[in-house]
C-alpha cells in the first residue's frame, strides 16, 4: 500500500485488508421524517454485507452516513474501531459506488479511475488506474469518455473508481438498478468474484432481495429506519423473525392461530387455526404469547387430493380450492383459496410426473411440520409484501 | 444560446459519429434558410465589404473636408495605427480588466442561483429576474446613474478615502477605474446568465463523487465543478470581452478626455465630428480582425472543443 503524501492520518489508515464498521444508534432526522431510527449495526472485516429493504426504509441515508455525505442526527459511526462520525467525506478511507455511477462527465475512463489517486497524490497513478481497469475487463476503453460507454460498462468504471483506492471500506448504492436482469446477473457474480479477489469490506444497499442473498455473506434487512433481522441469506430465508422479513425475503404464507398445547416434551407447539390443528417446532416460534402467525413458505407445501390420506408426519389444510394456476417452466405457482383462512401459495417443482392442477381444482395443502415456523400475533400478515412495481 | 453550446453539440456530434444523422430534406429545408442569408447578406455581409472598401479611401485631392474617392490607398493603416495605437490597447485593457472583474464578480452569483437556490424555484426565478432587471431601464441612464454613484462627494468615495483605499485627495470619477466599473456593471449580465446555464446543468452527486474520492471542497471545485462550468465561463468571458472592447458610453461618460479614451470613442470622433471616414473605418478593421483572432486563440486554448 502506497499512501503517501497525505496529511490526513485517517486516509493512511485505509488497508487492502478492509475494516470493520460499526454503527451504533444512529438517526437520521429530515424535518418531521426519521429516515433512520436508533439504528446500530455491526460488519466485520473483510465481509460482503447487504443492507435490504424496500425503498425509502432508510438504507441509502445509512449509506450516506457511513460515507461521510450525511451528518447523523445522533449516533456514532466507527470504522476499524476509530470514531469517523465528525469526519468529513474526503477524510474518510471509503469509497462508494453511487446508484448514478456519478462518473466525470470532462475526464475520460482512466482519469476517471485515478481521481482518487490522484488527490492522494500515491505514486504510479496511471499503472494503478490501468490494473483496476483490467479487474473489471476494460483496460482498453481507458481513453473514452463515460458518455461513450454502455450502461453495464458505466458501472464497471465507477467500480474500479472505487476499488483502486483500495478503501477501508467500498459502499454499493444500489450499483445493478439501471442495467437489465441478464447484466444485473453477471455483474453479481462479477462483484462477488471482485471482493473475493481484493479482500475489501463491500456494504451493498438494494432492494432486490434475490440480489442480497446470492451476493451478500450477511444480510441485515431494514424497513421504516430500523433494522428488522441480520443474518446469513439461508439463516434469514428459513427463520424469519418478522411478518416483513418473512414476506420481502422471498414468499411466505401467514396465518393467525392460536397456540393451544406443547407436545412432545416442549420441543413442538400445537396450534389451532381456524379449527385445525398445525404444528409449529418450539425453536422456530418467536412469539411471545398464545396468539401467533403460522408461517409456511409456498415451496415447502405440496398440494394433495381433497380427500387424500396423508401420514401424521405431515401437518394437512383441508377445504381448498385452487383458485389461479401459472406455469413458469421450473415450478407451477398455485393459488389456493382456503376459505376462511385467505389465499395460499404453492410453488410445485416441474420435477415430472406432478400433475398440473386447473383452476378449481378441489385440494389440500400437505407439508412437514419442521418447515413450519411462527411469527408474533400481533403482526399484520401482510407487512413487507411488495408491489414490485413500486420499486425504482 | 451560446458559442459554447454550439461547440458542445458540434461535439456530440463527432462523439457519436458511427451514426449521424440522416441529413434532413432537400429543396424545401434550403428555401427555409434563404431569410436568414438575404438578411445577413444585407446586413453584414455588404456593410463589411463598405467598411473594408472605405478603409483604403483617398481624399479627394483640393477636395473639402470628407470628401473622398474609392482607391486602394494603403498607407491608411499605417497611419491610423501610428495614431491611436496607445487608444487601441487600453480599449483591449478596459475590457479585459472588465471580463476579469465580471467573471469574478459573476461567478459566486451564478453559483448560488443555479446550485445553492436549486429547488427553490421562487427563488431561483427571483434572482434571475433581479439579474437581467438592469435591462428594464435605458442604458445611458444607467450609466449616469454610475457617474453620481463615483462622484467625488458621493457615499462610494467617502468609503473608499475612510478605509484609506484612496488618498484624502483621492476621486474615482473620471478615472481608468472608474470605466472599467462601468464596463464590469454593463456587460455583468451576460457574464452571469451563460454561467448560470451552465451551473444549472451541473449534477450535484458529481460533487458528492467528488469528496467520496479525497478531494476536499476546494479541489472539487477546481477539479469538477470549474471544468463542467467552462463553457460557460467561455461564453460569458466572450459575451463581455467583445462588447466591453468597442464600447464608447462607458468610457465618455465615466472617464476624461485623455487618459481614457477607448477606441469606440476615437471613431465616433472620427467618423461623425471630423468626417474621417478612412481613419474610422480602419480602426474598425483593426478592431474586428484583432477580436476574431484573439477569440479563436482564446476558445482553442480553453479547449471547449473538449467538453462533453
Amino acid at each position: 500500500m502506497t499512501a503517501v503524501g497525505t496529511d490526513d492520518p485517517t486516509v493512511e489508515r485505509a488497508t487492502a485488508a478492509g475494516a470493520a464498521l460499526e454503527i451504533e444508534g444512529v438517526s437520521r432526522r429530515f424535518g418531521d421524517f426519521l429516515a433512520v431510527d436508533d439504528l446500530t449495526l455491526a460488519v466485520a472485516s473483510g465481509t460482503f454485507f447487504a443492507l435490504l429493504g424496500p425503498s425509502g426504509c432508510g438504507k441509502t441515508t445509512t449509506l450516506r452516513m457511513v460515507a461521510g455525505l450525511e451528518r447523523p442526527s445522533a449516533g456514532t459511526v466507527r470504522l476499524a474501531g476509530q470514531d469517523v462520525t465528525g469526519v468529513p467525506a474526503h477524510r474518510r478511507p471509503v469509497n462508494t459506488v453511487f446508484q448514478s455511477y456519478a462518473l466525470f462527465p470532462h475526464l475520460d475512463v482512466l482519469e476517471n479511475v485515478a481521481f482518487g489517486l490522484r488527490r492522494r497524490r500515491t505514486r504510479d497513478v496511471r499503472a494503478r488506474a490501468l490494473e483496476a481497469l483490467e479487474l473489471v475487463e476494460l483496460a482498453h476503453l481507458a481513453d473514452r469518455r463515460p458518455a461513450q460507454l454502455s450502461g453495464g460498462q458505466q458501472q464497471r468504471v465507477a467500480l474500479a473508481r472505487a476499488v483502486v483506492n483500495r478503501p477501508a471500506l467500498l459502499l454499493l448504492d444500489e450499483p445493478l438498478g439501471a442495467l437489465d436482469l441478464k447484466l444485473r446477473r453477471r455483474m453479481q457474480l462479477e462483484l462477488k468474484r471482485i471482493q473475493a479477489e481484493v479482500g475489501i469490506t463491500f456494504v451493498h444497499v438494494t432492494h432486490d432481495q434475490e440480489e442480497a442473498m446470492t451476493m451478500a455473506d450477511t444480510v441485515a434487512v431494514m424497513n421504516r429506519g430500523r433494522i428488522e433481522q441480520v443474518g446469513a441469506p439461508a439463516d434469514l430465508y428459513e427463520h424469519p423473525r418478522t411478518a416483513f422479513v418473512a414476506n420481502f425475503l422471498g414468499q411466505s404464507n401467514l396465518v393467525p392461530g392460536t397456540v393451544v398445547e406443547v407436545l412432545d416434551g416442549g420441543r413442538v407447539l400445537g396450534v389451532d387455526v381456524a379449527g385445525t390443528r398445525l404444528r409449529v417446532p418450539a425453536a422456530r416460534s418467536v412469539a411471545a404469547g398464545p396468539r401467533v402467525l403460522v408461517g409456511v413458505r409456498p415451496e415447502k407445501i405440496r398440494l394433495v387430493g381433497a380427500d387424500e390420506q396423508v401420514g401424521t408426519a405431515h401437518d394437512v389444510l383441508r377445504g381448498g380450492t385452487v383458485v389461479d394456476t401459472s406455469f413458469t417452466g421450473v415450478s407451477t405457482q398455485y393459488q389456493v383459496d382456503v376459505g376462511a383462512l385467505g389465499t395460499v401459495g404453492v410453488f410445485a417443482q416441474n420435477a415430472g410426473g406432478t400433475p398440473v392442477h386447473p383452476p378449481g381444482t378441489p385440494v389440500a395443502l400437505a407439508w412437514d411440520p419442521d418447515f413450519a415456523f411462527a411469527l408474533d400475533g400481533d403482526e399484520e400478515p401482510a407487512a413487507g409484501t411488495v408491489d414490485l412495481d413500486d420499486e425504482p | 444560446m451560446s458559442a459554447a453550446t454550439v461547440l458542445r453539440r458540434s461535439r456530440a456530434g463527432t462523439a457519436l459519429a458511427g451514426q449521424p444523422p440522416a441529413p434532413a430534406g432537400g429543396r424545401g429545408a434550403r428555401r427555409l434558410l434563404v431569410p436568414g442569408v438575404l438578411y445577413l447578406g444585407v446586413f453584414f455581409v455588404l456593410p463589411v465589404g463598405t467598411l473594408l472598401a472605405t478603409s483604403l479611401y483617398a481624399p479627394v485631392p483640393g477636395g473639402e473636408l470628407g470628401q473622398y474617392t474609392p482607391a486602394l490607398r494603403w498607407q491608411n493603416y499605417p497611419e491610423a495605427l501610428g495614431a491611436f495605437w496607445p487608444q487601441l490597447v487600453r480599449s483591449f485593457a478596459f475590457a479585459g480588466a472588465a471580463t476579469v472583474v465580471a467573471l469574478v464578480v459573476g461567478y459566486p452569483m451564478a453559483y448560488v442561483i443555479a446550485v445553492r437556490a436549486r429547488g427553490r424555484r421562487t427563488l431561483q426565478g427571483l434572482l434571475v429576474v433581479l439579474v437581467v432587471a438592469p435591462f428594464f431601464t435605458s442604458f445611458i441612464l444607467r450609466t449616469i446613474a454610475w457617474k453620481q454613484i463615483l462622484a467625488d462627494g458621493g457615499a462610494v468615495v467617502g468609503a473608499l478615502r475612510w478605509l484609506h483605499v484612496l488618498p484624502p485627495d483621492g476621486r474615482v470619477s473620471a478615472t481608468s477605474a472608474a470605466v472599467v466599473v462601468g464596463l464590469t456593471y454593463s456587460f455583468l449580465p451576460f457574464m452571469v446568465l451563460p454561467l448560470f446555464a451552465a451551473l444549472e446543468r451541473l449534477d450535484p452527486r458529481l460533487l458528492e463523487a467528488g469528496a467520496d474520492l479525497y478531494a476536499a471542497p476546494a479541489t472539487t471545485f477546481r477539479r469538477v465543478t470549474l471544468p463542467l462550468s467552462m463553457p460557460g465561463v467561455v461564453a460569458g468571458t466572450l459575451l463581455t470581452f467583445i462588447p466591453a472592447v468597442g464600447d464608447y458610453v462607458n468610457s465618455s461618460l465615466l472617464g476624461n478626455s485623455t487618459t481614457t479614451v477607448m477606441i469606440g470613442q476615437v471613431v465616433d470622433a472620427r467618423f461623425f465630428r471630423l468626417l474621417d471616414y478612412p481613419t474610422a473605418a480602419v480602426l474598425s478593421v483593426v478592431l474586428m480582425v484583432t477580436i476574431l483572432v484573439l477569440v479563436t486563440a482564446y476558445v482553442r486554448r480553453a479547449g471547449t472543443e473538449d467538453l462533453v
